[in-house]
């Protein structure tokens, strides 16, 4: 019992990190059609980001976060007004190969920069586990948990809440309609590129510290996304807290009570089953893919 | 005519490639270009013929090295029996994720079959007793023909070479078949192709069946040349290798995947002196944007279209 308490504990962890990650991926792909391949790269952006904040330009660590957060979305909105605003009118699926080339790219020019060796990012937050209880959790890991709520209600907000958020579930609902009210579909695609890639690099500076940064770490973190939305529902905000909070509930308990070498399995046994039996997501009242 | 004259030329070139040739060096890199010409082949029956994408192609090339090398290592199979099985075993694997797979389109087929390969790549590292693990199968025995083993470099050109013809053999006759008219049919227009009667998951599953068995086929020729297999057949980079050269070479087209799978062999091979390893990974993700931006029908449609507007 203390035991899957722990289990359960650790899930939402990572869970936390997960829907962050899904979150961005939902938006881009309910928004923009855009399948994101290169959304783990902004998460390895996000770690090594974090990184080099503080080893190179010794930043404080709240400060090194945010720099990453920032550099994340400037990388994002770059990326769309280059590469991805002359491909709008472009099918879905060669949109979706420019992304598996930036991905390719960014995450080999990760590797010249940083080179191959996992790096450890120091976070100011004592090593000793707090004991709650039967319960054991590292002091960084319930940061993560707290940063990563915080972030997702900050999300929640702009989306539901804002004047942009509304242009935005416009766009999404109905690109057309909401163009010939007035929403500059441009923008808003920017916006939301940048914020999705932001809301991945939080996640890679979130978690950097509680693992390591190495240049592959994005692939994995691509296919967590992924498995995250589609739990959700391909565009479902909602979906992908739920879906990111569940997958790293089920990784943990794999990995805990089936064997450690399977733990990423989960997840791509996820995606299969999900997509194969309730294709538009575990959440979904209605249709949504489409 | 040109064409002819240059398609023979090319055709004697490969087949005198041995005599020519002074370095093993060069014959392996050729060697190697043969079995992913067989791989981009097999690729571009689904991409380019279904407009399917598999991000999972490295599955069944892995499925078919680690089968010929087990029945070859554990059973003494001969790699006369290894290779078909390994065909088989790789076709079922198409079959299995054809059937789960192909009620689905774009971008969630595109899902499942990487999901696929990670979960088979996960099984090779961690299934110990039958793969050994991270430390793969060391000793896989070369092919034997009647007294002959052949070990060498231009022995096993020839047989990657036959393999390679056949292959584009087989694609060949499919695609000029009733079949490969449904699957194009298929490609352009689904539901008005269903209209007049094809079966759209017949004939997806059938072309991911065979499109299966061959880079299954290529695992094999691979696993008994470099005469070891690990999990590292399953990397992704093999996938996107064979993806980049479908699109390069110019995916619907035959003569495409062989020219793609000829020029990014041997390019980064040539590179390889001049630039690091990264930086080619790193050529490979700029170039797949540059193609899909300025290139994006591939090289041998380009040249095609380029011909034909000189021609009038």
């Amino acid at each position: 019992m203390e035991q899957l308490l722990q289990h359960l504990v650790n899930g939402l962890v990572l869970g936390g990190t997960y829907a962050l990650l899904g979150i961005g991926l939902t938006l881009i792909f309910g928004l923009m059609s855009v399948v994101n391949f290169a959304h783990g790269e902004f998460y390895t952006l996000g770690a090594y980001a974090t990184f080099g904040a503080l080893a190179l330009a010794g930043l404080p660590f709240f400060l090194a976060l945010a720099a990453a957060i920032v550099l994340g979305a400037l990388v994002g909105a770059l990326c769309e007004r280059t590469l991805l605003r002359p491909l709008r009118r472009e099918s879905i699926d060669t949109v979706m190969l420019v992304m598996i080339g930036v991905w390719i790219a960014m995450q080999n020019t990760e590797l010249l920069v940083w080179g191959g060796v996992a790096r450890s990012i120091p976070h100011p937050f004592p090593t000793a586990p707090l004991t709650l209880g039967p319960l054991n959790i590292a002091p960084v890991r319930l940061f993560v948990v707290a940063a990563a709520a915080a972030l997702i209600g900050a999300s929640w907000l702009l989306i539901q809440r804002t004047r942009l958020g509304t242009a935005m579930r416009a766009t999404f609902q109905d690109r057309d309609t909401a163009a010939l009210m007035g929403v500059p579909i441009g923008q808003i695609h920017t916006i939301t590129f940048a914020f999705g890639s932001a809301l991945a690099a939080a996640a890679g500076a979130l978690l950097g510290p509680v693992f390591l940064a190495y240049p592959s770490m994005g692939d994995l973190a691509s296919l967590k996304a992924f498995s995250v939305v589609i739990l959700g529902g391909l565009g479902n905000l909602a979906g992908a807290t739920l879906g990111g909070l569940l997958l790293g509930v089920a990784e943990e308990l794999g990995a805990g009570y089936v064997s450690s070498g399977y733990r990423d399995a989960v997840g791509f046994v996820a995606i299969i089953l999900v997509l194969l039996f309730r294709p538009a997501g575990l959440f979904a009242r209605a249709e949504r893919v489409g | 005519m040109i064409v002819r004259v240059l398609l023979a030329v090319a055709a004697l070139a490969l087949v005198t490639a041995p005599a020519w040739l002074v370095s093993p060096y060069h014959l392996h890199v050729l060697i190697m270009a043969g079995i992913f010409t067989i791989l981009a082949l097999s690729l571009n029956l689904l991409l380019g013929y279904t407009g399917q994408l598999s991000l999972g192609h490295a599955a069944f090339f892995g499925i078919g090295a680690y089968t010929s090398a087990l029945l070859a290592l554990k059973l003494d199979w001969s790699f006369w029996l290894a290779l078909p099985s390994a065909a088989v075993t790789a076709g079922f694997a198409g079959w299995a994720i054809g059937r789960l797979a192909l009620k689905l389109r774009g971008a969630y087929f595109v899902l499942v079959t990487i999901s696929f390969a990670g979960v088979i790549s996960l099984v090779s590292i961690n299934w110990m007793e039958l793969t050994n693990g991270p430390l793969g199968l060391p000793g896989v025995p070369p092919p034997e023909l009647g007294p002959w083993t052949l070990r060498t470099k231009p022995a096993y050109y020839y047989l990657v070479l036959a393999g390679a013809a056949l292959t584009y053999l087989v694609c060949h006759r499919l695609v000029r078949s009733r079949i490969g008219r449904a699957l194009v049919a298929l490609r352009e227009n689904e539901p008005l192709a269903e209209s007049v009667g094809i079966d759209a998951t017949r004939y997806l599953v059938l072309a991911a069946v065979i499109s299966a068995a061959l880079a299954g086929i290529a695992g094999s020729l691979y696993a008994h040349y470099t005469r070891f297999v690990s999990p590292e057949v399953f990397l992704f980079s093999y996938t996107v290798t064979m993806v980049i050269m479908v699109i390069a070479g110019g995916q619907g087209t035959l003569v495409g995947p062989v020219i793609g799978a000829i020029l990014f062999t041997a390019l980064p091979e040539a590179l390889r002196e001049a630039v690091a390893w990264q930086w080619q990974m790193l050529a490979y993700g700029v170039v797949l944007i540059v193609l899909v931006f300025f290139l994006p029908r591939g090289i041998v449609p380009s040249v095609a279209r380029w011909r034909r507007s000189r021609a009038f």
